[in-house]
């Protein structure tokens, strides 16, 4: 990757638009950039299907954050009930719904679009899993991924509790109470967080707050640092080898095309067939079957009355299986203590993927038959795990007895974490196939 | 094992790799649609709902069944009066008939009774009708079968203070209101009275919601043009490299 200072600075051609871009260009960094970032960035040419989502990625938070600027507009963060015994806040939508000009197209945008981020991100992570996007040298752009979907995920918990219906609610309360179990700074914890002994008006302002504010700035820089540092090590390729190694006279990968045009024109189409599948949601299906927008949060928060089966949205429940699975005390501590530090070691062990991960090939392409075998398993076990925490604890799949859905999430859950602990010592003894030199077409 | 080997011809081991990702993602699909696969194990059977969505002469009578069975107690505010133009109902038509109180036909279809007596009387606030229909579905069936359920599941039972208990909903605090209604009629005539008032319980759920899927048609036939287009711009440009 060459720095931007090395890029020559516009010359005009004597047109008006030329002396312009000359201005501009002896004062700030454009054609540079533009160089650097886009026409002169050299990815693999072999970008398959999976190499779509990340600027699918992009363009849902795009998505996220305009939507979310007009549905702030009438949004109003309020836990007080109106004239009509409804709370303010959970009217709001309704107002946005029916009476603001395109507010339910804008709203169904924003609810959608929350899934389809998780959607994007957890196919994009899974491109990085099977491509070993997260080798060497490209650990840190791998963690500043890790730390955006811990982001992505208090950004859409904090921003599930402003309709304030019975699932924001109640949700809120179930993952703000595990706080509690901390041991001694637990209590003084969650009511911090909450702001109030129960969820009430002072969480919902503070999570609005976080919601439209603090956490969307953090997004975005992260965001910004995510795609700055692909761009120094230059992107991975599905068949995990370097296209840096080999380079022309000109200093361009052999294997390199420039981002500009060809990948841009190419991601448009992704695009396309992106919106088709969201818009076709939005408007068939905005509910998702109950997955996207939960059928007890069209009933107003009632702290009063508890819901007899507290579900997370589809895109936590891996991970609240995992909370769920801890039913022991160990040392002391509370079962529910342990099922905070399972569902928090979850997300975090991904991070350490660099370096847990020692097979000396990248791709799936050209490891061997242990890593596939235990990869399926784990993305089966974790799809396992996703059903089952939306469901009630006891559940059986098929009615089956011997099929108890806790035992497996179990399980799954045990496996999640040993095919992570134990990847040094398999990753090393896999039989992986020899590497190719130059990228290949598949 | 080989770390950088040589280049190799990949065409046995290609199809090995294939096969791999093939199996991934049939796997995937069968994870993703796994939910629509396994039976909901659960309570109480649900009739299915007769359907009125578009059948705006149902609607109509549903919104007549509305504002004179239900909305003395259950509000429908996210709903405004003149909302009821989309079933096809003339300003003069719903001034006349259809507003019972001095409000403007801009005005939410509110409750003239207060929260509080409610309370005092029933045990609880009568609920909010406006997404009732969204709010009651469940793996059982859709929130117009729980409705159209729960309507028609009303039986004597003179341990409750009101004189009535629900099939559907077991010591409910709302008396059966439609009692005289379905005592004038045949078990048939009621049933299809309640269907209309459960889907216009459904429409005002979602008064948009036969403009969003005509909308989302139009948005398929833009995104098959943008599709196209931009499909033959990357072969365009992507003609040169190999």
């Amino acid at each position: 990757m060459a720095t931007q200072s090395a890029y020559e600075k516009y010359k005009s051609d004597g047109s008006l638009l030329g002396n312009l871009l000359e201005w501009a260009d002896a004062r700030f960094p454009l054609t540079s950039t533009w160089k650097a970032h886009l026409s002169e960035y050299y990815a693999p040419k072999n970008f398959n299907f999976w190499y779509y989502f990340g600027s699918l990625a992009i363009l849902v938070l795009v998505i996220q954050i305009v939507t979310g600027i007009f549905l702030a507009m009438h949004y109003k963060p309020d836990a007080s009930l109106n004239a009509d015994g409804l709370p303010v806040a959970f009217a709001s939508v309704s107002y946005i719904m029916n009476d603001v000009d395109w507010g339910w197209l804008i709203r169904y945008m924003h609810s959608t679009g929350a899934s389809a981020f998780f959607v994007v991100v957890y196919l994009h992570m899974f491109r990085g899993m099977i491509y070993g996007s997260y080798r060497k040298p490209r650990e840190l752009l791998w963690i500043f991924g890790i730390v955006i979907f811990l982001c992505l995920m208090a950004e859409a918990f904090m921003g599930y509790l402003l309709p304030w219906g019975q699932m924001s609610y109640w949700g809120a309360q179930v993952i703000v109470n595990l706080f509690s179990a901390i041991p001694i700074i637990g209590d003084p914890l969650s009511l911090w967080i909450r702001g109030d002994f129960v969820i009430g008006d002072a969480t919902l302002n503070r999570f609005f707050a976080f919601h439209v504010v603090a956490i969307p700035i953090i997004l975005l820089g992260l965001v910004v640092a995510h795609v700055l540092a692909l761009h120094e090590t230059g992107s991975s390729n599905p068949d995990g080898i370097e296209i840096d190694k080999l380079k022309d006279e000109k200093g361009v990968p052999l294997d390199g095309i420039p981002f500009h045009p060809y990948y841009t024109v190419k991601d448009i189409v992704g695009v396309a067939v992106f919106l088709m599948i969201f818009f076709a949601i939005i408007c068939f299906a905005p509910e998702g079957g109950g997955y996207f927008l939960e059928y007890n949060n069209f009933f107003p928060a009632d702290p009063m009355k508890t819901p007899a089966h507290i579900a997370p949205v589809w895109y936590f429940t891996p991970f609240y299986s995992m909370l769920r699975a801890m039913v022991w005390n160990f040392f002391w501590l509370d079962a529910k203590f342990w099922g905070v530090v399972a569902m928090g070691a979850g997300v975090v062990i991904l991070a350490f993927l660099p370096w847990l991960d020692r097979s000396p090939a990248h791709s799936i392409r050209y490891r061997g038959p242990v890593f596939k075998t235990l990869l399926t398993i784990f993305v089966i076990g974790f799809l396992i795990l996703g059903y089952l925490g939306t469901k009630v604890p006891g559940y059986k799949f098929f009615g089956i007895n011997f099929l108890d859905g806790d035992i497996i999430a179990q399980i799954f859950t045990a496996y999640y974490f040993l095919f992570f602990l134990t990847m040094p010592i398999w990753s090393k003894m896999d039989q992986c196939k020899p590497v190719p030199e130059r990228v290949t077409w598949k | 094992m080989v770390k950088d080997g040589p280049m190799q011809t990949c065409s046995g081991k290609g199809h090995l790799e294939m096969n791999t990702m093939r199996t991934l993602k049939t796997l995937l699909a069968i994870c993703l649609f796994a939910p629509a696969l396994t039976w909901a194990a659960s309570g109480v059977h649900l009739d299915s709902a007769p359907g009125r969505s578009g059948n705006n002469a149902a609607l109509q009578n549903g919104a007549k069944l509305f504002v004179n069975y239900c909305l003395s107690c259950h509000g429908a505010s996210a709903i405004r009066y003149n909302t009821l133009l989309g079933l096809g109902l003339s300003k003069e038509q719903i001034e006349a008939n259809l507003i019972f109180t001095p409000d403007k036909i801009g005005a939410p279809m509110r409750v003239t009774m207060r929260h509080d007596e409610a309370k005092k009387w029933f045990g609880v606030t009568p609920p909010d009708l406006s997404l009732i229909a969204r709010a009651r579905a469940s793996e059982d069936g859709t929130g117009a079968d729980w409705l159209y359920t729960y309507l028609r599941g009303f039986y004597r039972d003179d341990s409750r203070p009101t004189g009535w208990n629900n099939h559907a909903f077991d010591s409910v605090g709302m008396p059966h209101v439609l009692y005289q209604l379905q005592e004038s009629m045949t078990t048939q005539e009621y049933d299809e009275q309640v269907g209309d008032l459960v889907g216009f319980l459904v429409w005002i759920g979602e008064p948009q919601a036969g403009f969003r899927i005509k909308l989302g048609i139009g948005i398929m036939l833009f995104l098959v043009v943008l599709f196209a287009f931009s499909y033959a711009l990357k072969k365009e440009f992507w003609k040169d490299v190999h």
